[in-house]
């Protein structure tokens, strides 16, 4: 059973499992599934600095922290007693991309050579660890959600602003993996 | 601005209005509960977390592919949990069904606003760069890459700029 569990799951299986955590949360207190808004939550509660928009009761939604902070623990634990010790399936095209930037150590979930301590110094990592980082709290709160409040939420009940932000999440992806990332790799 | 709002226990008078502002995920509950109640959202995160890795989308190689459609793998946990969410509510609404509490299941409808045309480019930019959206950005943390705190630390500073000059943004 173990033997089964530390392989990786396809998509079938992660998929409805991650589907079932809107009506779990519904039901388990009428809340919405989302998470981009826990860093909303957390500038209310340590630097609201009298901004309207951060001057609310944010322990009216603890629960959303609660919940990221499983994430967290849920991640440690799925690393430390679930995993297996097969190096991950990567796409030969994007291996082959990936080399001529001189990333070759491809054996964990992130690329160890640009996720690192050491690489924050450089420009290619300052780019993608602080300023991809920045697009992603400035941008889903500004779009009003993430993948989970607008594409899975949002989607689930039919609100078409969530595809609409969904269709921009896709295409803002698509741009930066195909034209302006290989420019920062190549950094 | 909110046109509809089922329960009315909101204190102060506007506070579920702030948190309407920009989210599309808010709850509001006429129920008071311990802090401990919260420890069930707590053990959804776990699971929910074990899924994100075991399923590699807290991976940076999956979300490459994905955008460079060399693999279906994301496309079909996305598109599968959609199908799942929209079955599940529409069973809550179908037959009505109630939370553990006995409360009405109440979802926040959202209006459009430019934001989530400008804030969903940005937000995809981000996506692809770091291969992360904000739940595996946790989930990554937990499984043991430390610099991504740094990430994290810039997306919370990410919020706040955008709280900063909303009244500035096009929206």
């Amino acid at each position: 059973m173990l033997e089964f569990i530390s392989q990786p799951w396809p998509w079938y299986i992660a998929g409805p499992l991650i589907g079932l955590t809107v009506p779990a949360l519904l039901l388990l207190g009428n809340k919405s599934f989302g998470i981009s808004s826990s860093l909303r939550h957390i500038c209310a509660a340590c630097l609201p600095a009298n901004i309207p928009f951060f001057k609310y009761e944010w322990k009216k939604e603890v629960w959303n922290l609660f919940f990221v902070a499983g994430i967290l623990v849920g991640g440690f634990v799925a690393m430390q007693w679930l995993s297996n010790s097969e190096p991950i399936q990567i796409h030969p095209s994007l291996v082959a991309e990936l080399s001529t930037y001189g990333i070759t150590e491809i054996s964990g979930l992130l690329p160890e050579q640009l996720f690192t301590w050491n690489s924050l110094m450089t420009i290619r990592g300052f780019l993608m660890i602080v300023v991809g980082g920045f697009l992603i709290g400035f941008g889903t709160r500004y779009a009003g959600g993430c993948t989970s409040g607008h594409a899975i939420m949002g989607l689930s009940n039919l609100q078409w602003p969530s595809l609409l932000a969904t269709c921009c999440f896709m295409i803002g992806g698509f741009l930066m993996a195909n034209f302006i990332l290989p420019l920062i790799l190549s950094l | 601005m909110v046109k509809e709002i089922k329960n009315n226990v909101v204190t102060p008078a506007n506070d579920l209005d702030i948190r309407l502002t920009d989210a599309v995920c808010v709850n509001e509950s006429q129920l008071e509960h311990a802090w401990y109640h919260n420890l069930k959202y707590l053990a959804v995160g776990v699971l929910f977390g074990i899924v994100f890795v075991k399923a590699e989308i807290i991976s940076w190689y999956r979300i490459q592919e994905m955008f460079r459609l060399q693999s279906f793998h994301m496309y079909g946990v996305i598109g599968s949990a959609v199908v799942v969410g929209i079955i599940s509510i529409w069973l809550i609404k179908r037959f009505n069904i109630k939370t553990m509490y006995g409360e009405q299941v109440v979802i926040h409808s959202k209006t459009f606003n430019k934001g989530q045309i400008f804030g969903g480019l940005l937000f995809g930019l981000g996506w692809a760069i770091t291969g992360a959206c904000p739940g595996p950005l946790f989930a990554q943390i937990g499984t043991g890459v430390g610099v991504i705190i740094v990430t994290l630390l810039s997306a919370i500073a990410g919020t706040w700029v955008y709280g900063y000059f909303r009244e500035r943004l096009p929206h």
